[in-house]
């Protein structure tokens, strides 16, 4: 049918014969889009008289908000935390391969590294060149050298007396950064908890030996996430749960959830304790890749920031030890093994890879399909292997036949 | 001259009621055969009645029988001083239960602005938008259980024309269960044709469904025309179809019931197949 609108002259797209998640179910409804927004059918029809210029057949698949990786090293062969003359190429490399992995928007993470290396990546817009950059997540270097996991030691820092000054020292600019993973047992980092989240940058706990005390003290001040729940934490113990306590904490401030990320690659977390946590705190579940620069190479050994890995199989050993370097499972893969591991629903396991990471963060018009949010959108089957994603309602991959 | 009826028509359920009323209003719009210079002119109802008759359209719709486009819909009536996109106001209702579905252009529907600056010139252009059209072809209505048609409430003048009216306590009982079965969520006012607006349209279909409706259609067709079951006005229209299940007919006499279900079958010819004319223009 002809388009007739008054407000806008951008074409109007609807997908139909879909089941889109919205309000935390699978429903039966067309999705519409306009200039990159999903669109108020209901209102354009009688605000505007209008109607779609394009129709998209889904062909009955799911249609979730497209996915958000907040924590991911790189891939392809690419390490964000090496140092390069061209790291943009790199970032952009890893942004369009994610793609097809339902990953549209993401933070490129940083590791622990040399003052040199927290180099600027700009946060932007994605797009068919790939998934959107949300800003940098910055992993170390003010963590706990007990739970470095496969940080080099020599790079790691605590706070002098400048608390936030020192930070500052350490990364040159918070512009470009969305979130700063630290240990909050170390002096003075109370004080730089409580000023990033003043400018707006997520905090995040990890790499740490704090107990459950200082954990809520950080969360307290600011602090609403907790780096890969289980690993490189003091493990959960009935009489201070340590940073795991957080997620039945009866100090966390009323209004406000603490989320954690989860690696659900089947190898970081025994699938019951994947349970475990999901079932004492199922809302602040975040899935996340952690995934390293192996991810999409085969076996063999790679470089990770300062440090030499090993990969076999789905495995990625700190070379010579057993120490897990990090995962090489794509987003898709963990959405599954969620979903497989802790039974359950399809909805809770597509929202805990697009709505809890966008509420983590607070962009309010992504991880969702209301009107007025982003079309960033994946289609998916039944069994959650992606069929197409989109973003800002155009197809930027699209699963060959 | 146009024949002069008065049509019973009884089905054993409300599915099956449902159905014959939708094959009834899909068959005379293939009939008129609409096109670009000749819309068919459809009168609309909301309420839980008509839900099921909605669904079998759009089905008919999807099954590529019949096509909105040169279709112009007029509804009855619509909350005063509820937000449009309140999920229980009328244009919630058309578009989630029917528009949304079919192919039928918004410039062609027309509901009553319940939040227009000036009521009654709301009203008085409505009346105009219809005389406009051409008049209505095909009123489809329902009944409340205190026999209103639209909001005409018992009392109302059997030749009133579109304007706002204030709804009788029944009514707003009767809607509470849309507000959370609380009363004072429920609006007072709303706008509405007339019953002389839905007495001008060429043909009437009145759906009738449910035991609690009963009473009322006993009122509406076997006692005399009476403003206080404002439906009773339709004994006096040319051309009416009264679509019912068994439970809409428990209060009626026995007699009655078998006169009219004596003729289903000379009836169902109007229902049986797909008129064969070009569908889509």
């Amino acid at each position: 049918m002809p388009s007739n609108k008054s407000v806008s002259d951008a074409p109007i797209t609807q997908f139909v014969n879909c089941r889109i998640l919205r309000g935390s179910r699978l429903q039966r409804e067309d999705l519409w889009v306009r200039s990159g927004s999903i669109l108020d059918p209901e209102k354009l029809f009688f605000d505007e008289q209008g109607y779609a210029d394009d129709r998209v057949d889904c062909e009955g698949s799911i249609m979730a908000p497209g996915f958000i990786d907040v924590q991911i090293n790189g891939g392809y062969g690419v390490d964000f935390s090496e140092a390069s003359e061209d790291v943009s190429a790199g970032v952009s490399l890893v942004s369009k391969k994610i793609l097809q992995h339902g990953v549209t928007s993401f933070c490129p993470t940083l590791v622990t590294s040399p003052a040199a290396v927290y180099h600027k990546v700009k946060v932007h817009d994605g797009g068919a060149h790939g998934a959107g950059v949300l800003g940098l997540h910055l992993e170390g270097p003010f963590i706990s050298a007990e739970k470095k996991g496969a940080h080099p030691e020599r790079f790691l820092r605590t706070f002098q007396a400048g608390g936030i000054d020192d930070l500052m020292a350490a990364y040159g600019s918070l512009d470009n950064v969305a979130m700063v993973t630290l240990a909050p047992e170390l002096a003075g980092s109370q004080s730089v908890v409580r000023e990033l989240c003043r400018r707006g940058v997520t905090v995040s706990l990890g790499h740490s030996v704090a107990n459950l005390s200082q954990a809520e003290e950080a969360v307290d001040q600011g602090a609403s996430f907790i780096t890969h729940l289980f690993n490189a934490m003091l493990p959960f113990h009935h009489r201070d749960p340590g940073i795991v306590g957080l997620l039945t904490s009866d100090r966390v401030p009323s209004g406000r959830t603490v989320f954690y990320g989860m690696i659900a690659d089947g190898i970081h977390t025994n699938p019951a304790a994947l349970r475990i946590a999901h079932r004492a705190h199922p809302e602040g579940l975040v899935l996340v890749t952690d995934a390293i620069m192996a991810m999409g190479l085969p076996p063999g050994r790679r470089t990770l920031g300062q440090q030499v890995i090993e990969i076999q199989g789905l495995h990625a050993y700190v070379a010579g030890t057993k120490t897990l370097s990090g995962s090489i499972a794509t987003m898709d893969t963990c959405v599954r093994h969620f979903k497989h591991a802790t039974g359950c629903s399809v909805e809770e396991a597509l929202e805990a890879a697009s709505l809890h990471p966008a509420q983590l963060l607070r962009l309010h018009h992504k991880g969702n399909l209301d009107y007025g949010s982003d079309a960033d959108l994946v289609l998916l089957d039944d069994d959650l292997n992606l069929k197409a994603t989109f973003i800002s309602g155009e197809e930027v991959w699209k699963k060959a036949p | 001259m146009s024949p002069r009826t008065m049509k019973l028509i009884v089905l054993n359920d409300y599915e099956q009621a449902s159905e014959w009323a939708a094959k009834y209003i899909r068959n005379k719009i293939l009939l008129f055969r609409p096109g670009p210079d000749r819309f068919f002119t459809l009168g609309l109802p909301t309420g839980s009645t008509p839900m099921g008759c909605y669904k079998k359209l759009i089905e008919y719709y999807e099954m590529g029988q019949i096509s909105f486009q040169y279709v112009k819909t007029f509804n009855m009536d619509e909350y005063v001083g509820l937000p449009r996109d309140h999920p229980e106001s009328y244009h919630s209702f058309m578009w989630n239960q029917f528009f949304k579905h079919i192919d039928i252009k918004a410039e062609n529907t027309h509901i009553l602005d319940g939040n227009a600056a000036d009521l009654q010139a709301e009203c008085a252009a409505f009346e105009e938008k219809i005389t406009a059209a051409g008049g209505i072809e095909l009123f489809v209505g329902g009944i409340g259980p205190d026999g209103h048609i639209a909001f005409n409430e018992p009392g109302s003048s059997l030749v009133s024309r579109t304007r706002v009216k204030t709804l009788a306590k029944d009514t707003i009982v009767a809607n509470a269960r849309f507000f959370d079965g609380d009363l004072s969520k429920v609006p007072t006012m709303a706008l509405t044709v007339g019953v002389g607006t839905v007495m001008d349209a060429k043909e009437v279909l009145i759906l009738i469904t449910g035991a609690h409706k009963a009473f009322a259609l006993y009122k509406a067709i076997e006692e005399g025309v009476n403003h206080m079951w404002t439906v009773s006005a339709f004994q006096q229209h040319p051309q009416t179809v009264f679509v019912c299940d068994e439970d809409a007919t428990l209060e009626l006499r026995v007699k009655t019931v078998k006169y009219f279900k004596g003729m289903m079958h000379v009836h169902n010819r109007l229902v049986e197949t797909l008129p064969s004319v070009p569908k889509k223009n």
